[in-house]
């Protein structure tokens, strides 16, 4: 059962039982209750993407418009264009390649504020087999005029993205998660989330490594590990905010310890 | 209420008065789309000046009713009317497709003032117009939003989702207009990729389907007063059109579908419209 555990700023959900969609799903309607300009759409992904939570609540801003990501994002485009704030949910690898164009031209190009929280990204649904991998979309997303890109740490930090793109920023925003099944990071919100500014997990001298997404744990990991058992000075750095990369933080490691290592769940390509 | 004889006749001078302005844009622009553009005069002419709630001093207007151009290379069709219902001067067009300028082919809606929504890569113009019908379900407003979608461009797979999507709404303050002018770039279109039955196809997709002369103010206007009222299902019109309809020497050739035209060819075209069609 999921325990609630109370937050700064509202209630966050137990990272160690729920998946970073789940958090997702209940921190998008807890919004919906206060943005009443909040729509919610996917293409049949509502239970996978969790997006469907929003729909038991709110089912008159709940739209599922079948298996066509084209006409998903067209949509978005159309609501965003009339004044709503539509949240798009669907796997990475759909948003990114076979809506592309409707996400740089429609959304991208006519800077509308429109949310798209992609799941499924990296290999985090390896069994599903290479169609339903993503390790293509920071690329394709990044290239996006006015488009923001996060890959959230785990699930605390997907809501505290959701939250921001949601009540801070206006234009479009690419957040990208997993399938849910990656351990948590953080146990608290109140860390200061900002989009486009990095966070400085450990402290460190001989190296840094640069993470983001799945991978920041991973970074910790390694870094108290080499800490412990060959004396290593690991700085961690959690670069949440793909895009605008955090110039000044990347600048003050090379200061720091000179040495950088960059950690993603993509290719480099 | 059916179009008076004042009406009728104002609006036929409208249309006159576009075609010439639409051969103006596309002499100084050097080249545009001009064979589209010149086979939806009528509908957007009696969409703009009769059925249209807008407000050309509050473009952005909550409750106007929106329209989306998905041919969206037709734009030097579409720019000249926004200009000729007073959202801009129309001076402003002299500068169409050169450097610089606030238009280039396929408008930008970031750039042109009055213009809904950006248009050119064809098959996105269906699925923005339903996303913003669905926005005045949601809001409870009572606006309109009409889309005028070309025929080669329902060759696009996308257009067929938001068509699906839109019956599955009972979006019917959505209207699809079809300007069926019969060609594309590289040919008519029944040769290049054949959209018959036309009309069988949008009835499959959950749409009644009404058939109209394209350039028949009288037809047009009875097809979008059942159009606006629509309440069961959503209705599309299918209107017949002839690409370069105005000027003689362009009417139903596939190489007008973009050309460019010289001051003999420009005064030429000009002179060939005619007020009464």
């Amino acid at each position: 059962m999921a325990k609630e555990i109370l937050g700064t700023t509202w209630t966050v959900y137990d990272a160690d039982t729920l998946t970073q969609a789940e958090i997702y799903g209940k921190v998008l309607t807890e919004l919906g209750e206060k943005h009443k300009d909040i729509v919610a759409l996917t293409a049949d992904l509502a239970k996978s993407t969790k997006i469907g939570k929003f729909n038991e609540v709110f089912p008159e801003r709940f739209f599922n418009v079948g298996i066509a990501e084209q006409n998903l994002f067209g949509v978005a485009a159309g609501m965003a264009k009339a004044g709503l704030l539509p949240v798009v949910s669907t796997m990475a690898t759909f948003a990114s390649m076979r809506a592309a164009e409707q996400v740089r031209t429609d959304i991208c190009y006519q800077n509308l504020n429109v949310k798209i929280i992609a799941t499924h990204a990296g290999v985090s649904f390896g069994a599903a087999g290479s169609t339903h991998h993503c390790l293509e979309d920071l690329s394709i997303m990044r290239a996006f005029p006015n488009m923001t890109v996060i890959v959230p740490a785990d699930g605390i930090e997907t809501a505290n993205a959701v939250k921001a793109a949601i009540e801070e920023h206006k234009g479009p925003v690419y957040i990208r998660i997993g399938r849910g099944f990656e351990p948590p990071y953080y146990k608290n919100d109140d860390y200061g989330f900002e989009i486009g500014k990095a966070v400085k997990l450990r402290e460190g001298t001989d190296i840094t490594i640069i993470a983001t997404g799945v991978t920041v744990l991973q970074a910790v990991e390694a870094a108290d590990f080499l800490k412990e058992n060959d004396g290593i000075s690991v700085e961690v750095i959690n670069m949440h905010t793909i895009k605008p990369i955090d110039r000044q933080a990347v600048l003050d490691a090379v200061n720091n310890s000179r040495r950088i290592l960059t950690v993603e769940e993509h290719n480099i390509m | 209420m059916a179009l008076t004889d004042s009406e009728l006749k104002n609006l036929k001078e409208k249309a006159a008065q576009l075609r010439k302005d639409i051969i103006d844009v596309t002499f100084w622009a050097g080249g545009a789309h001009i064979g589209g553009a010149l086979s939806m005069v009528e509908i957007i002419t009696i969409l703009y000046y009769k059925y249209m709630k807008i407000d050309p001093e509050n473009p952005d207007w909550e409750e106007r009713d929106r329209f989306v151009l998905s041919k969206g290379h037709a734009g030097v069709g579409l720019a000249p009317m926004l200009a000729n219902v007073g959202f801009f001067d129309k001076e402003i067009l002299k500068t169409f497709n050169k450097f610089n300028s606030p238009f280039g082919m396929h408008l930008d809606s970031l750039k042109v003032r009055g213009l809904d929504a950006s248009t050119g890569s064809l098959g996105h113009g269906l699925s923005m117009a339903l996303g913003m019908a669905l926005a005045a379900r949601v809001k409870n407003l009572n606006y309109k939003t009409y889309c005028l979608l070309g025929d080669g461009e329902l060759n696009e797979g996308s257009n067929w989702e938001a068509m699906m999507a839109a019956s599955h709404y009972k979006t019917t303050n959505l209207i699809p207009i079809v300007d069926y002018n019969k060609h594309m770039i590289d040919g008519r279109v029944e040769e290049v990729m054949s959209l018959e039955p036309l009309d069988k196809k949008w009835e499959a997709f959950g749409f009644e389907v009404l058939k109209v002369d394209g350039h028949n103010f009288i037809e047009l206007d009875k097809a979008l007063e059942k159009a606006v009222s629509a309440v069961e299902k959503p209705v599309v019109i299918i209107a017949n059109t002839i690409k370069g309809k105005g000027v003689d020497f362009m009417e139903d050739e596939t190489k007008w579908h973009y050309g460019s035209i010289d001051s003999i060819a420009w005064e030429k075209a000009k002179a060939s419209v005619k007020v009464d069609l």
